[in-house]
């Protein structure tokens, strides 16, 4: 009965039960909209990641820190035989990391040099342009790091480095290739330069400061090296798309708070408009709760019409932004979105969508209530004087 | 004809107002006895209105004692209020009170809802008590679709579509002409007289007066007669 009488009282009230279920609706498809393309864009930057820098994981050297500039000179030592086997099965891949020094058009600038074996395949980096022809040193770098030092290919640069020994050496390195990639952590201040090369020149021969594995499953304790596994290196990734999650999501939360406020208001507004009503149920013989029940059940239609209202629009709608994505293009990386390829696609997993169900149900549940206990709560005779205004008393 | 149906023994009814109190209800000594057709009269402000609220379990007296239908009012607990209400009692307003979202019919369907009585039975007697006053015709229309006269017979089709032993009706024909007052006060009058229906009228007005069977004059508060009219 209390479902029967509760839809008909939305449905009677015309417009403004569309009006509300409308912008309901809206606020169920912007949360899901937007909560997708943070889903999707987290997965595009982690897959990004794995395919151009961390692949299944890492073994870094243990005095490797790459938040501390001081290990870079240190961190570095033979690649022990478990990951030598791995590395010539083409299922690991060894870097070698170097602070250096560069001096593109006269500048100075320091930099983190980077050798990696040309002919690897386990990572996305265009490693074949390192391959050396003529007693050449070939290097490869971003595209944005190329901008701000405002070189190109074919360009070459001075390199300075300091060998084992604390002796610095100098030569002019080729720029045999700018390649385009979202993964930061392969471009920011980086140049990629043959690992046996490398390794000639700093004197540290057959020695490695990362070794990337292939396979994520591969984890075997190795003295002097430590494991990093995916969740240790995507955290900062996760981190920072978390962070800007919170930051975004003060958007969805503006839209909910207005559909909240429209429902709000409807049930707040019912107070005064309905209050006769209510006296009138109450005189005929209908029991508080049943009241509470009849007016927090019209609230809750209102955000199950808004579902289906929302389905109506927004399945195809988020169905054409998975198909097209949001077009992000150049700029992108000045955004701070690292992974983010020209454009963002969307990812709508049942969890976000049945989530953003349930919240939005919760909490208009709990607007409706609240009035309407309030309501409910009335001497039957106040709510039949349904006073609206003081002439009315 | 049951003796004691109503009985309303030195009730007392005060509301507060700022630092003071308003008596509304000065020692209200009454009884009513099943069947009767009768109006408490007296200006505004007399108290009428509150008195017909109490017997109606609307509202509570401060003082004294108010048995309605063999319940001691104060006693009842808001959801058997509610039922007693339900069950027994038919209420008739002065602006309607219909539910605006309702049809006529699911507006007179509404108590029989809320008794819980079938589908099939609630059609009979929906249909019955729109026969009653004369509105069979009228059964899709809304309140606003309606005239004021036809909203008030809708009003009483509700108030007695469940048969209960008493109506309360508090200025029914205050906002209505002559002439629809006339035909309301002729059906209130024919149900009673068909049906043995109690009726009880808060009013001022001089045509409803004039059906009255016995007639209470409140003044201040205070019982100014109780006398049997109109052959009553």
């Amino acid at each position: 009965m209390i479902f029967k009488l509760a839809l008909k009282n939305i449905l009677g009230a015309g417009l403004r039960t569309w009006l509300n279920i409308f912008i309901l609706s809206l606020s169920y498809f912007v949360i899901i909209a937007l909560q997708g393309f943070f889903v999707g864009w987290q997965e595009d930057a982690s897959r990004e990641m794995k395919k151009w820098d961390i692949a299944g994981g890492q073994y870094w050297q243990e005095d490797y820190d790459p938040y501390d500039p001081f290990t870079l000179e240190e961190g570095h030592a033979v690649i022990p035989d478990e990951l030598k086997k791995l590395i010539s099965n083409e299922e690991a891949l060894a870097i070698l990391i170097s602070p250096a020094t560069i001096y593109p058009k006269g500048r100075m600038r320091n930099i983190v040099l980077k050798g990696i074996a040309p002919e690897q395949n386990l990572v996305e980096l265009p490693t074949t342009y390192l391959e050396n022809q003529d007693e050449e040193i070939n290097c490869i770098l971003g595209s944005s790091f190329a901008e701000k030092l405002s070189v190109s290919i074919d360009d070459y640069i001075v390199l300075r480095w300091r060998d084992k020994n604390g002796a610095y050496d100098a030569r002019d390195i080729r720029i045999a290739h700018i390649f385009s990639t979202t993964v930061l952590t392969v471009e920011n201040n980086q140049i990629w330069i043959s690992l046996p090369i490398m390794q000639e020149m700093l004197g540290y021969l057959d020695q490695a400061t990362i070794i990337t594995v292939k396979d994520e499953n591969y984890h075997q304790e190795i003295t002097g090296w430590e494991y990093k596994n995916l969740d240790f290196l995507l955290k900062d990734l996760n981190n920072m798309i978390k962070a800007k999650t919170i930051g975004s999501s003060m958007m969805y939360v503006l839209m909910l708070f207005l559909a909240v406020l429209a429902i709000f208001d409807t049930q707040i507004l019912s107070i005064f408009r309905r209050r006769k009503e209510m006296g009138t149920m109450m005189a005929m013989g209908m029991t508080r709760v049943k009241i509470i029940q009849l007016f927090t059940l019209e609230g809750v239609l209102h955000a199950i019409l808004a579902i289906l209202v929302g389905a109506v629009y927004g399945i195809p709608l988020l169905r054409y932004f998975k198909k097209v994505g949001m077009q992000i293009g150049a700029n992108a990386k000045d955004w701070g979105l690292s992974g983010v390829t020209d454009a963002l696609y969307p990812i709508y997993g049942w969890k976000l969508v049945v989530g953003t169900i349930i919240f939005v149900l919760i909490t208009v549940i709990i607007v409706s209530y609240l009035p309407t206990r309030k309501i409910a709560n009335l001497k039957p005779t106040d709510a039949l004087r349904g006073k609206m205004t003081k002439k009315d008393e | 004809m049951k003796e004691n149906f109503i009985e309303i023994k030195h009730v007392k009814k005060e509301y507060p107002m700022g630092t003071n109190k308003f008596v509304a209800l000065k020692d209200i000594d009454l009884n009513f006895s099943e069947g009767e057709f009768t109006g408490i009269v007296g200006p505004s402000g007399s108290g009428k209105t509150t008195l017909l609220n109490i017997i109606g379990s609307l509202d509570s007296q401060s003082e004294g004692e108010v048995i309605v239908l063999g319940y001691e009012v104060a006693d009842l607990s808001s959801s058997k209020s509610a039922r007693m209400r339900s069950e027994n009692i038919g209420f008739i307003f002065q602006t309607y009170n219909l539910l605006p979202v309702y049809t006529v019919f699911e507006n007179v369907e509404f108590p029989l809802l809320l008794l819980r009585i079938n589908k099939n039975e609630r059609i009979k007697l929906v249909t019955e008590a729109l026969k009653w006053v004369g509105l069979l015709d009228k059964i899709k229309s809304r309140p606003s679709q309606i005239s004021g006269g036809e909203c008030q017979r809708v009003a009483i089709a509700r108030a007695i579509v469940k048969k209960p032993k008493l109506v309360l009706a508090d200025e029914p024909t205050a906002n209505l002409d002559a002439d629809n007052s006339h035909n309301i006060l002729k059906t209130m009058k024919k149900i009673n007289e068909e049906t043995g229906t109690t009726f009880i009228f808060a009013t001022h007005d001089a045509k409803v007066i004039k059906y009255l069977k016995r007639k209470i004059t409140l003044l201040d508060g205070s019982v100014a007669k109780d006398e049997l009219v109109n052959g009553g």
